[in-house]
């Protein structure tokens, strides 16, 4: 039973993602369009910071803005990803202590 | 660097396209790893068989899903119940797919195929923010290790969750709940920089999926911020687009 779950999760998941890479040579998007799609990453990057972030410690949501706000400073100072997102682990933990 | 034009020079494009990915996607295997240890502790206490836990990594590859599975799976819920609650939830791969195979129009169907079937709100923030390899020789193979990275990463995390169960410290797991958020946050912050309206296009995106998340459910409101956030870059991009 657990199988044919896994499958149908499995075929729904992957439908809308593969959709577009069949489709979107055939399309001619008009300018807007196309501005839309190249404003997407932005937009769905802000979708999924926030509130998603404040969930970080449900609890204390307040911790999750913190981390986010040390992952905000560390990335204007030019610093790699990875220590980015190091320094804000780093930060929850030590709030949580 | 120099390490990396040495590379450029003596290596074949293909192989320092794949190199490549695998750095820019090892961020992404940070934050998998952890989550994909929890799920697996999860759904062995779900009651799925460590071949199902692994299976579903390998078969779904789409975090939020597989936790709601696991949860709905415990609690006795009927297969189509999970499989529409799934289907709202990722839905909005749609949009992240379009938007990233838009980009990617050029490449074979043999290439975005798999690149789409990879696609993750992780592996796409991550992709669509490094374009340039697009344009370059090899490009696909870049993103095919970027995913494949990230992939490699979910599914060994979900076996090895399932098989120890809990053997990171709780306070170690629950900080390093914020990898992902800090992820998304390092990639925004240096277009934000060059850029300022696209972190305008975030701001909005993020009151959008705030207010909508009041009224309707995670996958929806995601759905909405990026889609509504989205448009309003048909605005605020207009002429200093690229």
């Amino acid at each position: 039973m657990i199988i044919a779950i896994i499958i149908g999760m499995a075929i729904v998941t992957m439908i809308p993602r593969i959709i577009p890479a069949f489709i979107v040579d055939k399309l001619q998007f008009r300018d807007w369009i196309n501005s839309w799609l190249g404003a997407i990453p932005y937009a769905a990057l802000g979708a999924l910071i926030f509130p998603g972030i404040l969930s970080v410690i449900p609890e204390q949501p307040v911790i999750g803005l913190v981390g986010g706000a040390v992952a905000v400073l560390l990335a204007f100072l030019g610093l790699n990803v990875i220590i980015v997102v190091i320094g804000a682990i780093l930060t929850v933990f030590l709030m949580t202590m | 660097m120099d390490t990396e034009t040495a590379d450029a020079q003596n290596t074949s494009p293909s192989l320092h396209m794949v190199r490549k990915g695998i750095a820019t996607g090892f961020p992404i295997m940070l934050g998998y790893l952890p989550i994909a240890l929890a799920y697996g502790v999860l759904a062995k206490q779900a009651g799925m068989s460590i071949t199902e836990l692994t299976l579903m990594s390998v078969m779904v590859f789409a975090g939020a899903s597989q936790f709601m599975g696991a949860n709905m799976i415990a609690l006795g819920a009927g297969t189509a119940e999970i499989v529409v609650a799934t289907f709202v939830l990722n839905f909005r791969h749609f949009v992240m797919s379009l938007s990233l195979m838009n980009y990617l129009r050029h490449f074979a169907l043999k290439w975005k195929l798999p690149i789409s079937m990879g696609l993750t709100d992780e592996t796409f923030a991550v992709s669509a923010l490094h374009t340039d390899e697009a344009k370059k020789e090899k490009g696909s193979y870049f993103y095919l290790a970027l995913i494949l990275t990230a992939y490699f990463a979910w599914i060994v995390g979900s076996f090895l969750g399932g098989i120890l169960g809990d053997v990171i410290p709780e306070q170690l797991s629950q900080s390093m709940g914020i990898a992902l958020y800090a992820m998304f946050i390092g990639l925004l912050i240096p277009s934000v920089k060059k850029h300022w309206r696209v972190g305008l296009i975030a701001v909005i995106a993020m009151g959008i999926n705030f207010v909508c998340s009041q009224f309707m459910s995670e996958g929806w409101a995601i759905i909405c911020g990026t889609v509504l956030g989205g448009l309003s870059g048909v605005f605020l991009l207009k002429g200093d687009e690229q």
